[in-house]
Parts: C-alpha cells; sequence; structure tokens
C-alpha cells in the first residue's frame, strides 16, 4: 500500500466519511433537538425515520407520485407521527421518572417495527433511484451522497436561524433553558413540547428522504441507524446542535477509516468505543460545560 | 408454616412434575425457554430494580455465549470451566463500564446510552471477529452427541428435554435465591437510598460507588450464565440472538412487565412475553410475521404509562390491599422504575 496521503483510495474513504457525516449529523438533529427541549430521548426516532422511507417508497413507486411530492409528504408524516407520540404517549408519563419516557417510546420501537414487519414484509426494498456519480480525480463521489451532505448543511444552518429569528424559535429555547419559568412569561410549555416534537419528527422526516436514496428500506433499518444516532448526540452533548454536528463526522471519519484499514464493523467497534471512553473524559459533551 | 411458603412449596413441585406429566416436546421446550428468560431477566432487575436501567445486558448474555461456546469450539475446554470464566470475564466488563459511569456519576438517560452502546460494542465485535465467530450466521458448538451417545456431560450437551428441564430448574431457582438474598441484604436499603437520593445517602455512610458495582457484577453474571446456558439449550447463538440494541431492550422490557420490583416478576414476564409469541404463532400461523413484536410494543406503552410494577407487581398490590396488607417488607412502598 502506498503511504496514505499521496493514495488516492485514502481519501475517496475521506470524503465519504465526511458525507456520511452529514448523513449522521442530519439524523441528529431532531433527536437533539427533542432531548434539549422535553428532556426525553425518543429511543424509536430512527423507526420514525423507517416509515418516513415506507412512506415515501410506497407513494413513489406504487402511487406514482413525483418524488419531490413524495418527500414532503413523508415529513408530513413522520411530523404528525412525532405530535402524536408526544400527545398521546410521552406527554401522559411527562411528571414521571425521565427513565419511563426513555423506556416507553422503546415499547413504540418495537410496536413500528412489528407493524412494518407485518404491513409490508421483511423484504428490501430499494427506490432504484440514482443520480450517478462525480469524478474527480481519480475518485468517485455519488451524487445521492454529497446531495445529503449538502441538505444536511442547510437544515442546520435553517434549524439555527428558526431558533435564532423567529418567535417560536426563541421560545423554544427559552422553555429548554428554564421550564418552570417560561410558563409564567406566558409560553405555554404544552403547546411548545407538541411544536418541538412535530419539528423533531419533520426533521426525522428529511433524515427519511436521503436515507431513503441511499439504503434499501427494510424493517429493522432503525436497529441499524438508531444505535449510532443516539451515540452522535450524546457525544455531542445532549441538546447541543453544534457538539452533535461535530461528533457524527468524527464517528463518520472513524467509521469510514475503519471500514478502509480492516472491515466496516471494526469501524463501528473502535467508534462506539471511542464514545464509551469520552462519556468518562467528557459526560457533558465535546462542546458542553462543565454543570 | 405460614400460607404464602404453602403456596411456594406447591408452585414448586408444581414446576418439579412438569416432565412428569406427559407434556410433548414442544411444552417443555417452552417451559424451559420461560424458565431461562426468567432467569435472564432476574439478572437483570437485580440491578434495574434499583433504577440502574441497563441498555447492556445484551451484551453479558453475548459473552456468555460466545465465550463458552468459543472455549469449547477452539480450545476444547469443557462448558463446566467455560462458564465460571465467561462469568468472571462477564464481572470484569461490568466492572470496567459501570466504575467510570458511577464515579463520574452517569445515570439515567445517559447510563442506558453508555450501556447501549456496550452492548452494540459487542455485538460488533461478535460480528467483526467472524474468522472465529462465524459472524452474523452464528456458530454452533462442535456437537459430541450421536444416536449412540445421547448425553455428554463434558460438553454440557444432552439430547433429552428433561435433563435440560432440570438444569434449568436449577438455574432458575439459584437466581431466584440470589435476588432474594439482595433483596434482604444491607444493599437493598443501600441502593435504595442512593436511587432517591445519592448526595444524602453517601452522607449517611453509604459507599456509593461500591454499592452499584456489586450489583452491576451480580446482574452481569447472572446474565452470562443465562446466555452460557442459553447456547448449550440452544446448539446454535448469532450475534442477533444474544447481544446488540434488540435483546437489550427484550431484556429490559419483558422484566417490566412482569413486574420487577417483585421476586417472581420477572418470570412472569418471560411466561407471558412467550405466551404471546407462541400463542400468536398457534393461532395466526407461521406466515403473519410482527404482529406478536406489535402487540409486545403496544404492551409495553401501557404497562409503563399505566402498570409501571408490572403485572405481578399489580396483582400483588391489589391482593394487599384487599386484605389490608400484611406485615414485612413487602408491603413497604417500592420505588418506581427510575427513581
Amino acid at each position: 500500500m502506498d503511504f496514505p496521503l499521496t493514495d488516492p483510495f485514502f481519501w475517496e474513504t475521506v470524503i465519504q466519511g465526511l458525507l456520511f457525516g452529514g448523513v449522521l449529523a442530519l439524523l441528529s438533529l431532531g433527536l437533539n433537538i427533542i432531548f434539549g427541549v422535553i428532556d426525553v430521548v425518543w429511543i424509536c426516532y430512527a423507526e420514525l425515520i423507517m416509515l418516513g422511507m415506507y412512506t415515501i417508497y410506497f407513494l413513489y413507486s406504487d402511487y406514482g407520485v413525483p418524488l419531490p411530492l413524495a418527500m414532503l409528504a413523508g415529513i408530513l408524516v413522520v411530523a404528525l407521527l412525532g405530535a402524536a407520540l408526544h400527545y398521546f404517549i410521552i406527554r401522559p408519563i411527562l411528571h414521571t421518572e425521565p427513565i419511563n419516557q426513555l423506556l416507553v417510546t422503546g415499547g413504540v420501537l418495537f410496536f413500528l417495527q412489528g407493524f412494518a414487519t407485518l404491513a409490508f414484509s421483511v423484504e428490501f426494498r430499494n427506490l432504484g433511484v440514482s443520480f450517478g456519480s462525480i469524478e474527480a480525480g481519480d475518485m468517485y463521489i455519488p451524487t445521492t451522497r454529497l446531495l445529503a451532505f449538502i441538505v444536511s448543511l442547510v437544515a442546520v444552518v435553517g434549524l439555527w436561524l428558526f431558533l435564532k429569528r423567529t418567535y417560536l424559535g426563541t421560545a423554544i429555547r427559552a422553555i429548554s433553558q428554564d421550564r418552570d419559568v417560561m410558563p409564567l412569561m406566558g409560553v405555554s410549555p404544552g403547546k411548545i413540547y407538541l411544536v418541538t416534537s412535530a419539528l423533531g419528527g419533520g426533521l426525522a422526516g428529511l433524515g427519511a428522504c436521503l436515507l431513503v436514496l441511499l439504503y434499501d428500506i427494510h424493517p429493522a433499518i432503525g436497529l441499524t441507524f438508531g444505535p449510532i444516532t443516539f451515540m452522535v448526540c450524546v457525544m455531542g452533548g445532549l441538546g447541543n446542535m453544534i457538539g452533535g454536528f461535530i461528533a457524527a463526522f468524527i464517528f463518520a471519519e472513524f467509521i469510514a477509516l475503519g471500514g478502509f484499514y480492516a472491515e466496516i464493523e471494526w469501524g463501528y467497534v473502535i467508534a462506539f468505543a471511542f464514545f464509551i471512553v469520552m462519556m468518562f473524559i467528557r459526560p457533558q459533551g465535546i462542546l458542553g460545560s462543565k454543570s | 408454616m405460614n400460607i404464602p411458603m404453602i403456596i411456594k412449596a406447591v408452585g414448586f413441585l408444581a414446576v418439579l412434575s412438569i416432565p412428569a406429566l406427559g407434556f410433548s416436546d414442544y411444552v417443555l421446550h417452552i417451559a424451559i425457554s420461560a424458565l431461562l428468560w426468567g432467569f435472564i431477566y432476574t439478572g437483570w432487575s437485580v440491578m434495574g430494580r434499583f433504577g440502574l436501567v441497563s441498555l447492556g445486558h445484551g451484551a453479558f448474555m453475548g459473552i456468555g455465549a460466545y465465550m463458552v461456546t468459543m472455549l469449547w469450539n477452539h480450545a476444547g475446554i469443557t462448558p463446566w470451566i467455560g462458564i465460571p470464566v465467561a462469568v468472571v470475564v462477564s464481572m470484569a466488563v461490568g466492572f470496567m463500564i459501570g466504575f467510570p459511569c458511577f464515579r463520574f456519576r452517569i445515570t439515567g438517560h445517559y447510563f442506558a446510552l453508555v450501556t447501549l452502546a456496550l452492548s452494540e460494542v459487542v455485538r460488533l465485535l461478535i460480528v467483526a471477529l467472524r474468522d472465529y465467530t462465524g459472524g452474523s450466521l452464528g456458530v454452533t458448538p462442535d456437537s459430541v452427541i450421536s444416536a449412540d451417545t445421547p448425553n455428554s456431560f463434558i460438553a454440557m450437551q444432552f439430547s433429552d428435554k428433561v435433563t435440560w428441564f432440570y438444569i434449568v430448574v436449577a438455574v432458575w431457582v439459584v437466581g431466584l435465591l440470589v435476588w432474594r438474598a439482595v433483596d434482604r441484604s444491607m444493599i437493598r436499603y443501600a441502593m435504595e437510598a442512593v436511587s432517591q437520593e445519592e448526595d444524602a445517602a453517601a452522607s449517611l455512610g453509604v459507599h456509593v460507588t461500591r454499592t452499584k458495582l456489586i450489583v452491576t457484577m451480580i446482574s452481569a453474571g447472572m446474565t452470562a450464565v443465562g446466555g452460557a446456558i442459553y447456547g448449550q439449550y440452544q446448539l446454535y447463538i448469532n450475534p442477533e440472538t444474544t447481544s446488540g440494541i434488540a435483546i437489550s431492550l427484550q431484556i429490559v422490557f419483558a422484566a417490566i412487565a412482569g413486574g420487577m420490583f417483585v421476586q417472581l416478576g420477572p418470570t412472569v414476564g418471560a411466561v407471558i412475553t412467550l405466551l404471546l409469541t407462541e400463542g400468536l404463532r398457534q393461532t395466526v400461523g407461521h406466515d403473519v410475521h410482527g404482529l406478536d413484536v406489535m402487540i409486545y410494543g403496544a404492551m409495553l406503552v401501557l404497562f409503563i404509562i399505566y402498570m409501571p410494577r408490572g403485572v405481578l407487581g399489580r396483582v400483588i398490590e391489589v391482593f394487599e390491599n384487599r386484605t389490608g396488607g400484611t406485615s414485612g417488607p413487602t408491603t413497604q412502598p417500592r420505588p418506581q422504575p427510575g427513581e
């Protein structure tokens, strides 16, 4: 093997990792905002993404809906699901111990996975849409991945602007800072939680739009993307979106380079082991401040 | 002898007599599975009942199953030695993950997610070491039994379900005894104090980190034994059925559904979930996949919202309210999950 810095495959791997990081960053956004505002971890978050993927797939493949419209519908469906999840399942136990809310969404995880298996069967489905790849020197970069990367950057900036510049965004940030005082200032936490859940769901739906282009859909896909999404959020500092963004790229590079030097599983093993070690060194996340 | 003891004795004899009642191998298999999973869930609840909600027990189960099978297949070491080795390794892993967690006071969500990462690490390691472990395809312990020699004590392989039944009953009873020993020890009071208010407990002289580590290691060891027995009984293991997020969640939820604050709760959880899966398979057939998982998930949601102490916990609660309550530790208020 060449010295890595002159090896085009090495650089291709690094870029692939970077692009995968964009996908992970987008996946973790919704989970992050929900944790930051409502202080709940949706263990079933990746299963919501799966349902979004199925929505897009069936609308596009079986009903001939144009892809952009199908994706919009996918985002809406997952946003509604997110709001419903909060309203019917999280809200009744919001006052109990936080771990109960995590566990209850675990029940939802099984429910959605079972539902998908029952309704759509276990077969792998592929949207079959490809945009080819871009050639740069000796490297090939799939356009879909580049697109995913750009969309996630736009989504992060968009979300940031929403939170900073709009009244609703300000209210969301305020409630995440002090949930006892804000009701006194005329902000209804119940409404904000519902809006945040819909927003988090919508971001999951956006994630679904990109994953549906990149991967096969099957009922257990949530188990593939779920753990890594949680790790990204926790390592970034749950609720800290910029931290999550950086963590996504660190994880993605670990996985890509692990796959380059050994097998892809080793990449995941190293990434998860790194996560565990990081939790001990910086339990508040890479950008978190010591509380 | 008081009434609860008579009930227990009769119940135990009833369990022991299951093989003598002439049931089919299928029924016996369900009974063995229920007791084995009941043992694993009991192992989880040893720590889970004190608010240490671990999503990492798939790791310990995977270590138990794979350590024993790998030692047997690659080094010819009998499971009788392999199981203690697996227990020690599993406890060591429990210590390695538990010590920093407890030292740096990683609790609640964070503890759940760190342990979740651990169970994924073990699953992926098993897949990555596919040259030795068989990867995702799973592995079979090298068989020494045949038509001539149906049972091998050294290899811990028995073709006869009745033998397995009694082995698993013995393991399960030991599990219940461990649960009771913890329940009646100072650890319980210390852990209940810790789960209410860590600082206050520490100020009263509870060694928080050490106490948490003790229950974690007991729990990890029990789960490893369960994983090892599972592998020996099924004679086939794969990374998905012994480790990873799915099995970890299964362990947590069955224990909660049955009731993790009472001795037989996790066993009841195992019985409920098995009857649900098998019952649905019998009634709606093999072709309808996913319905059991769906009902199971819906049940869990309802349980956590309406019945956080699980089925058996709730039954005992109702019974005690009706009889005006009996004396003893069972009537004391128990912490809710996660408290």
